[in-house]
């Protein structure tokens, strides 16, 4: 490869633009796919953690996910996925779903892990206060609670995101297509603009999903909290994800 | 799954036992130098921001970056400098140990208590042996638990180097078990890589505890 020349020509070529394997095409593959798991990775994920947060029951739970969750890689899911998929659905069990079902089990833990050190870091005077205030334990949890710990739940999303947008890339490996669809093919046929071209718009767009969503964690402090907060993950989600 | 074949074929994995142990292997060997490399500039640099705390914000910003970049576009974005090799492979298995280790020594490091450094001090420490027989070893637990994390995770990322041809058991994951639907070697990788990952974990908490025993008589105490 001569350069930066190359990959500048890689962008610019009429077929990256239109066709079956242009770049609107694979960025509409990856966010799509991307943002499907991640919604259903928080639907999972968020009442867990509140349950678990706001009860203090089944804390050896969290431990358990946030365990399985760093043990087991991205490539690792979608091993254990993908020939359950292919075996099920046949060729429908290419593409998509596997991709969808590895990518929801990665986003799980780091959001369960989060939501519930979140609420647990709530000054147990709070709950007191609020429950002496009459507040039933729904009200507890969606007017103190849940607001106080925000920052701290939007931290595990934000990192879920991140990683499932990264390791949608992968979804190229089983006909998923996806815009490490350009990495997986440069390299399979020694195209290197083409694996440069597809690694810079993974990259971007993992860091834009980085950034937005820390923006979006820093907006996420309660106003009453702004000077006291910190938006780093508490020591205690630290600690149980170190499994300590 | 191909029609008519058992979901495991045990046969395949007795006949394959010396590749599947080259990959595991070259698994260990890449996580090994990644930790090494990395935990040797991690410490070099953590001694930096030591000296020099105003260095702390830009370190751990730029190796944040780092971190956020995934690691199939940090693999390829390599491959036009140093090709499809374990060289590649290693660069950004390195860099992905940086924040993780550099957070960890620096926190463990300052967590030092006070008067423990004043005691020392009083005893008349120079500060080299302040570090090496007082700070480092009070920050061990901190230290290790950064280990511990960055060596699973490299575990994990050393599957995906497969696909820039560094091998390691992403190669049974990839080449021998997904792009041939081939799910006896596909479950071999990945079931070796989680029980490395498992392996390794226990095996640095094991050594941590070993290497602070006053930690747990206190803990007993």
């Amino acid at each position: 490869m001569d350069g930066i020349g190359e990959v500048i020509a890689w962008f610019t070529a009429p077929e990256q633009w239109s066709g079956n394997n242009a770049i609107p095409l694979r960025l509409w593959e990856h966010v799509s796919l991307s943002a499907a798991s991640l919604a259903a990775g928080v639907a999972v994920a968020l009442p867990l953690g509140l349950y678990i947060g706001h009860t203090g029951k089944g804390a050896r739970t969290v431990i358990a996910v946030a365990n399985i969750g760093r043990a087991v890689p991205s490539l690792g899911w979608l091993g254990i996925v993908y020939p359950i998929s292919v075996a099920l659905l046949a060729r429908g069990g290419l593409g998509f779903w596997p991709t969808f079902v590895a990518l929801v089990a990665l986003s799980v833990p780091p959001i369960v892990t989060n939501t519930y050190a979140g609420l647990r870091e709530v000054d147990p005077d709070l709950r007191e206060a609020g429950r002496g205030m009459g507040m039933r334990e729904s009200e507890l949890l969606r007017r103190v609670e849940i607001p106080i710990a925000l920052p701290v739940i939007l931290a595990g999303v934000r990192a879920s995101a991140v990683t499932v947008v990264a390791t949608a890339t992968l979804s190229s490996l089983v006909g998923g297509g996806t815009l490490g669809a350009y990495v997986v093919q440069g390299l399979f046929i020694n195209d290197l603009p083409r694996v440069v071209g597809g690694a810079i718009m993974v990259a971007a767009l993992a860091l834009l999903t980085e950034w937005g969503f820390g923006a979006l964690q820093r907006a996420s402090v309660s106003k009453g909290l702004r000077e006291r907060a910190s938006a780093q993950p508490p020591a205690e989600a630290l600690r149980s994800a170190a499994g300590a | 799954m191909n029609e008519g074949q058992p979901f495991i074929r045990w046969d395949w994995i007795i006949d394959n036992l010396d590749q599947i142990g080259r990959r595991l292997g070259e698994h260990v060997y890449m996580t090994l130098l990644a930790i090494s490399i990395g935990f040797a500039i991690s410490f070099a640099l953590a001694m930096l921001i030591r000296s020099r705390p105003g260095l702390y914000g830009p370190i751990i910003g730029f190796s944040g970056i780092l971190y956020a970049i995934p690691s199939v576009a940090l693999f390829a974005l390599l491959v036009p400098f140093t090709g499809l090799s374990v060289l590649s492979a290693e660069i950004a298995l390195v860099s992905y140990t940086l924040v993780i280790l550099i957070r960890n020594i620096v926190t463990g490091l300052e967590g030092v208590p006070p008067d423990v450094i004043e005691a020392a001090v009083g005893m008349g420490y120079t500060p080299s042996q302040r570090l090496w027989r007082v700070e480092l070893p009070i920050a061990l637990p901190v230290i290790v638990a950064g280990l511990r994390i960055a060596t699973v995770t490299t575990i994990g990322l050393v599957t995906i180097t497969t696909l820039i041809g560094a091998g390691g058991l992403g190669y049974l994951i990839v080449n021998t078990g997904i792009r041939r639907f081939f799910d006896t070697s596909t479950y071999t990788g990945v079931v070796l890589s989680v029980a490395l990952a498992i392996a390794a974990d226990l095996l640095l908490l094991a050594l941590q505890r070993r290497l602070t025993p006053w930690a747990r008589a206190r803990a007993e105490a």
